[in-house]
């Protein structure tokens, strides 16, 4: 149903929650090592297209598919699609008080390397590479120490799952509004992040409201999403074009198949 | 999450298998003449047999306590069988040699194996099987030391002047309706005895196992710190899987004298009984300590097992500047009711007190929080912390925290801490996001739940206590 050289494609996915329906509709296709952008008024479906392709329990799909790889992402449990090298980065990550992030992020990472058939990861191999990742976000090696997420600031926070995901190397990333709640210096640590991470092998969906992100993370494509579909898609310079107008004059869009495309 | 919940409570009761041993059982009932005829067993001197009866007196006039936030059919007391024990004790054996090898594999499957160069270093065990002690290892190295561990039934006869000083004196016979029972009735059990300014060389521990049918089990351990002395003692506790009640009820009671420590640590997993609330072990057990000036008692329970439990370790803190502590993770599952806490009672001066109880309930569970903080008159500048955490996983469950707080000493300073809170699907999903399957994922919250009173436990039993809440888990959820 894909074309070969496609890591992600989306066709005609329909989605719900709670019996409303959210995503009417959208279409996407993603090729290695390309980001995207998706922006979009509130209330658009940004967030809930992340929780759908991640299988968050209580989002159903109502129609049409997704490929990543050429498997079925549908088809798979939370966990498998995860092992798979989906990441979700949270908008609110969640605290897990008592459970220290070393031995949080040990588990994932032992998790997904054996499910991959891969030998697992010494702890002393591991402590070195996460202290290397803490360095690389900026975060001191003692919150390795504490409980995932505990008493951390938003910004920490975000900077806690820009962590994890270089420890994890997925392969299709979705930084949902990670943008919310920074102020710019904390900003820059995570762009900065997410751009040495950028590579051949790795494709970015980059779920935003606002503009500014995207002055650091370049996106290779912007899409805006509104009422569940995607109805405007443009390189870099469409993002400005938003900023400048707002996404009202979007919102009562001509019919689609003269956007797509 | 609920449905996963629900469909997959089933989890293996790993301990319950039954042992094929030869045993040499009562018939059910209980009067006078079954009581002499359990003291007459163990050769008791009559001052003994008096002790028993007195208690058995006072049982009778007594009323079984309802208080508690559980619920369970009227016990029948005269269809419990009083005392069993393998044939092959008769003759007390002298040396592990001459143990039943039934015995000894039956404690080996539980991960205990008896034979000292396999065991843990550093840990000396008391098997109790049904209603006798089977074997008691590294009993010269203790000797060597002057510590005393022997069965308590072995202790009335050797060291009757100890046991008649303390037995009782910190659970009188009439304390409470079970207490009482067991003083009528009590088999087996430990004793342990340090004497003045030792450090006991080893960790100690009873393995408890019930493994007859319709028999009670009814120990009774008896620990005694002299001054300035510290030991750390566990004990552990298994049955088979059976469709009927059994009954618990055993008395711990220490004794720490001026400056002496106390450690005493559960891993409590009796048979909890099937899904449909069908079976399991009624665990009615009185536990309390005493401290001396300067001593300090702490308490770490672990509680996974029993279809029922009622269960209060408690500190008197006598002595002035005295500590007491309650260190408590009680999990429920499938119809499992825990009414566990703690009481703590400052008497002296600068006493101070801290519980944690962390309390997890599953399934359709009830897991109830009770403890008593009481400050004397004479406990000037007496502090007492408590932290009293619940977790909740899935919506059919129940949580309770019945604190009581009296104080008379306005110096004395207590702090109550209390939360709720459940394993939610935000976590949940988090956790599975980044490749953890659900069963790992709701042990890992659960364990960093408990962290605090696991830091407690000896090390070896802590990686045991996490290893036993994950196959508690298992399967709750999908």
């Amino acid at each position: 149903m894909s074309n070969t050289n496609s890591l992600l494609t989306i066709k005609d996915l329909y989605a719900s929650v709670e019996d409303k329906q959210i995503i009417k509709g959208l279409n996407l296709e993603i090729k290695p090592g390309e980001v995207h952008a998706i922006m979009g008024p509130n209330g658009a479906g940004k967030s809930t297209l992340g929780y759908v392709l991640s299988g968050r329990e209580g989002y159903s799909v109502d129609g049409g598919n997704v490929a990543l790889a050429g498997q079925d992402l549908l088809e798979m449990e939370t966990e498998d699609r995860a092992r798979a090298g989906l990441f979700l980065a949270f908008q609110y990550p969640v605290e897990i008080p008592g459970v220290s992030n070393l031995e949080f992020l040990k588990a994932s990472v032992d998790a997904q390397r054996e499910a991959r058939g891969e030998e697992a990861i010494t702890s002393a191999e591991f402590l070195k590479e996460a202290k290397a990742a803490c360095k690389q976000v900026n975060l001191p090696v003692s919150f390795l120490k504490r409980g995932v997420n505990e008493g951390f600031s938003g910004g920490e926070k975000k900077r806690n799952e820009l962590m994890q995901m270089l420890l994890l190397k997925p392969t299709l990333c979705i930084l949902d509004e990670t943008d919310s709640g920074l102020d710019i210096d904390a900003l820059q640590v995570v762009a900065e992040g997410v751009n040495s991470q950028r590579s051949a092998d790795r494709s970015f969906i980059v779920v935003t409201h606002y503009q500014r992100l995207l002055d650091y993370i370049k996106p290779d494509f912007v899409h805006v999403l509104s009422d569940g579909k995607i109805v405007k898609s443009g390189d870099a310079s469409l993002a400005h074009e938003l900023e400048a107008q707002g996404y009202a004059w979007l919102q009562t869009a001509p019919a689609e198949d003269e956007l797509e495309g | 999450m609920t449905e996963q919940i629900d469909k997959a409570l089933a989890r293996e009761y790993e301990a319950g298998f039954v042992s094929d041993v030869e045993s040499e059982t009562f018939l059910p009932g209980l009067d006078e003449d079954v009581i002499r005829r359990i003291s007459g067993m163990k050769n008791e001197p009559e001052w003994m047999l008096e002790w028993r009866l007195s208690a058995f007196r006072e049982w009778l006039e007594m009323e079984e306590p309802d208080w508690a936030q559980v619920d369970y059919p009227k016990i029948d007391f005269q269809s419990i069988s009083y005392y069993s024990a393998p044939k092959s004790m008769k003759d007390k054996p002298q040396s592990l040699d001459e143990v039943d090898p039934e015995l000894l594999r039956t404690y080996e499957k539980l991960g205990i194996p008896l034979i000292e160069q396999q065991m843990l270093a550093g840990v000396a065990v008391d098997a109790v099987f049904d209603s006798v002690s089977v074997v008691t290892t590294f009993r010269d190295k203790l000797e060597e030391a002057g510590v005393i561990f022997c069965p308590i039934s072995e202790a009335i006869q050797k060291y009757p002047d100890l046991v008649k000083k303390y037995l009782g004196s910190v659970v009188p016979k009439k304390d409470n309706y079970y207490a009482a029972l067991n003083c009528a009735v009590f088999t087996d059990g430990s004793f342990v005895y340090i004497p003045k300014g030792t450090r006991c060389p080893m960790e100690l521990s009873t393995y408890f196992r019930i493994n007859e049918q319709n028999t009670g089990q009814f120990e009774r351990t008896l620990i005694v710190a002299d001054e300035g002395s510290h030991v750390s003692y566990l004990e552990g506790c298994t049955a088979p899987q059976r469709d009927e009640n059994q009954l618990h009820a055993a008395v711990v009671e220490l004794v720490a004298l001026d400056d002496a420590e106390i450690k005493y640590s559960t891993v409590q997993n009796w048979y909890p009984g099937d899904e449909e609330g069908k079976g399991g072990i009624y665990n009615f057990v009185t536990k309390r300590g005493i401290c001396h000036t300067n001593a300090k008692i702490s308490w770490t329970q672990v509680e996974t097992g029993s279809s029922v439990t009622w269960k209060y370790p408690s500190c008197i803190l006598k002595g002035d500047n005295s500590v007491g502590e309650f260190y408590s993770v009680a999990l429920t599952r499938g119809r499992q009711q825990a009414d566990t806490g703690t009481k703590m009672i400052h008497l002296g001066k600068n006493t101070r007190s801290t519980i944690i109880s962390k309390g997890i309930s599953a399934g359709k569970s009830n897991n109830s929080y009770r403890g008593l903080v009481r400050m004397n008159p004479g406990a000037k500048g007496a502090r007492n912390f408590t932290q009293c955490d619940s977790l909740l996983i899935g919506d059919k469950c129940g949580a309770h925290t019945f604190p009581y707080i009296e104080s008379r000493n306005p110096s004395a300073i207590i702090e109550h801490e209390a939360t709720t809170s459940k394993v939610s699907d935000e976590q949940m999903f988090l956790c599975r996001q980044r490749g953890l399957d659900p069963e790992k994922a709701v042990s890992m919250i659960v364990n960093g739940f408990c962290k605090e009173v696991f830091k407690e436990l000896p090390m070896e039993f802590a990686v045991e206590a996490g290893k036993l809440l994950e196959i508690s888990l298992e399967g709750s959820v999908g």
